[in-house]
């Protein structure tokens, strides 16, 4: 069972929550060409290591926030809130 | 008939100039090699099966090879033994960088089927099927396919519906399919609570007589044993760690056992496509994640089919030994360590419990996890890669062992002729910016939903 650190309810049981993929995915513009869309809609990095990605405490206070877990280990290197910047590498 | 009839298999040309090269005879079929039969296995009890000869070799890496295959499963062993046999290429080498079958090979749940309703899809899984219904004659080694029937369970009137919609697609692509009521299953399928206040009450269910189980150590070991007698190189402890690309084609891989050229490469390592591919600069619609599987203690028999459920996410058989074989979802996380987490396993016991009380008397004896290829659509990748040379097959989300058989025939032929066969033409990696998904579930990209 993971124990996962909500930024705002503390380290809480997997089981609260929903994953959300890859938060290093960013929208492209409108104008964007297809290529970047192409890219954004199916491409990722999948790496074998540290992985940012993005969890919804679906049973507890209902917020996003963004995680970094070794896809290797399950280890978990930290949370933080949508805007803010995780720890460790940069996203 | 004038001229020269070329080999086919259906209607479907096979001969090509590959084929037509002359094999170095010294490689076809190593000294050591053995036909299993009644006979060998007298002869051999007679000296209490103690001069049983090594089912295959275990070479030291030749510099240069025709093809190169990475993984040692069932899916690169297939690609290097059709290679052999359907196009005449034994100079080929399969590298595994820890032992054969060593990973989702040895890892699921064993259970083969073609009950698809996209046509890209069912034509390729019925093709698989019947190759697996002659594979045992085909490679000398009993893989042990049982055709017990795959049954889905139908939970509502709306799972009728759909189940129905896809038996029909299922027969107009010539693929058996039969719905059951929920009168026959419970006559069938005793154990199986068929009341109507269950907590999850069958409605009745889609079968497919032909679908069943198939012993995976054996189509890896088949495999590897058919493919050595051919002549190709099974290459183990021996990891890629880099792919040489010049002026756009490949050149060879660098490995753990040092450089080996090669102008064909072949990646058949679900789990780790995205990590092989990015050795070559190529980012792929695929995620990796883990699927748990877990088996009880074993016990008489009890169970002589597969059920799966689509709506409680569960499905369950009872192996040669006796331990009821189930699993259920992913573990919904990006994850490469081939263990999961016990939500999903209190998940699929519930599911088992809800489903077949009376399995509550047994005990967990077993858990596993296996590393996925989820793709963006839920569908495989098999064929070329934009590198010269390169070819993949791959992204089979957590149904590849069903597909061995195809994928491995499939993947052979494209890497010998250079272009896909109408059977994996849809598979392509190009049909993602093209629009040309194909979603069985109709989900959209998200590749943990598939």
């Amino acid at each position: 069972m993971l124990l996962i650190p909500c930024p705002w309810c503390g380290p809480r049981a997997q089981i609260e929550f929903t994953y959300g993929g890859d938060a290093a995915v960013q929208r492209p513009s409108p104008e964007a060409p297809e290529a970047v869309w192409v890219a954004y809609v199916y491409l990722r990095d999948n790496p074998a290591g540290p992985h940012a990605e993005l969890w919804l405490h679906s049973a507890g206070c209902r917020r996003w926030f963004k995680v970094r877990r070794d896809t290797r280990t399950h280890d978990i290197l930290g949370s933080a809130s949508p805007g803010a910047a995780l720890p460790g590498a940069p996203t | 008939m004038p001229g020269l009839a070329p080999a086919t298999l259906g209607a479907i040309r096979i001969s090509d100039p590959v084929r037509e090269r002359q094999p170095d005879p010294t490689r076809r079929r190593p000294s050591h090699s053995l036909k299993y039969s009644i006979f060998s296995l007298a002869r051999n009890a007679l000296s209490h099966h103690e001069h049983w000869p090594r089912a295959w070799r275990s070479p030291a890496p030749k510099p240069r090879y025709d093809a190169v295959i990475v993984g040692g499963g069932g899916h690169g062993l297939a690609t290097a033994y059709y290679l052999a046999k359907e196009h005449g290429l034994t100079n080929v080498a399969v590298l595994e960088k820890g032992y054969l079958g060593g990973g989702n090979t040895g890892r699921n749940t064993t259970i083969v089927r073609s009950n698809y309703h996209l046509d890209p899809n069912a034509h390729f899984y019925e093709f698989s099927l019947q190759l697996w219904e002659g594979l045992a004659r085909d490679l000398n080694f009993n893989v042990m396919y049982s055709a017990r029937g795959v049954l889905n369970l139908v939970h509502s009137p709306a799972d009728m519906d759909t189940a129905m919609r896809r038996g029909n697609a299922m027969r107009l692509n010539g693929i058996d399919a039969r719905f059951m009521t929920r009168d026959e299953i419970a006559r069938w399928i005793p154990n199986l609570d068929c009341s109507p206040d269950a907590r999850f009450p069958i409605h009745g269910g889609l079968l497919q007589p032909r679908g069943g189980t198939v012993r995976h150590d054996a189509v890896a070991w088949g495999y590897a044993r058919a493919a050595d007698a051919r002549g190709i190189d099974i290459i183990q402890q021996c990891e890629v760690t880099g792919i040489r690309i010049e002026r756009g084609a490949v050149v060879g891989v660098e490995t753990t056992q040092g450089f080996i050229a090669t102008a064909k490469l072949g990646l058949a390592v679900a789990g780790h496509t995205g990590r092989l591919a990015g050795m070559a600069g190529l980012t792929l619609p695929i995620e990796t994640h883990v699927l748990q599987a877990l088996v009880s203690d074993p016990v008489k028999p009890v169970l002589d089919t597969v059920v799966t459920s689509g709506a409680v996410h569960f499905y369950i058989s009872q192996s040669d030994k006796g331990e009821l074989v189930m699993g259920g979802d992913l573990d919904f996380c990006n994850s490469y360590s081939q263990r999961g987490n016990l939500p999903i396993i209190e998940h699929v016991v519930g599911a088992c419990l809800a489903l077949f009380p009376s399995f509550g008397r047994l005990n967990v004896m077993r858990t596993w996890g296996g590393v996925c290829d989820m793709t963006m659509d839920g569908s495989p990748i098999v064929g070329k890669l934009p590198i010269k040379g390169l070819y993949m097959t791959g992204g089979w989300c957590y149904g590849g062992f069903k597909a061995t058989p195809a994928s491995g025939w499939l993947h052979a032929y494209t890497i010998a002729r250079d272009e896909p066969h109408p059977r994996n033409a849809a598979f392509t990696l190009e049909r993602f910016a093209q629009g040309r998904t194909i979603d069985e579930k109709g989900v959209g990209p998200v590749p943990w939903a598939h």
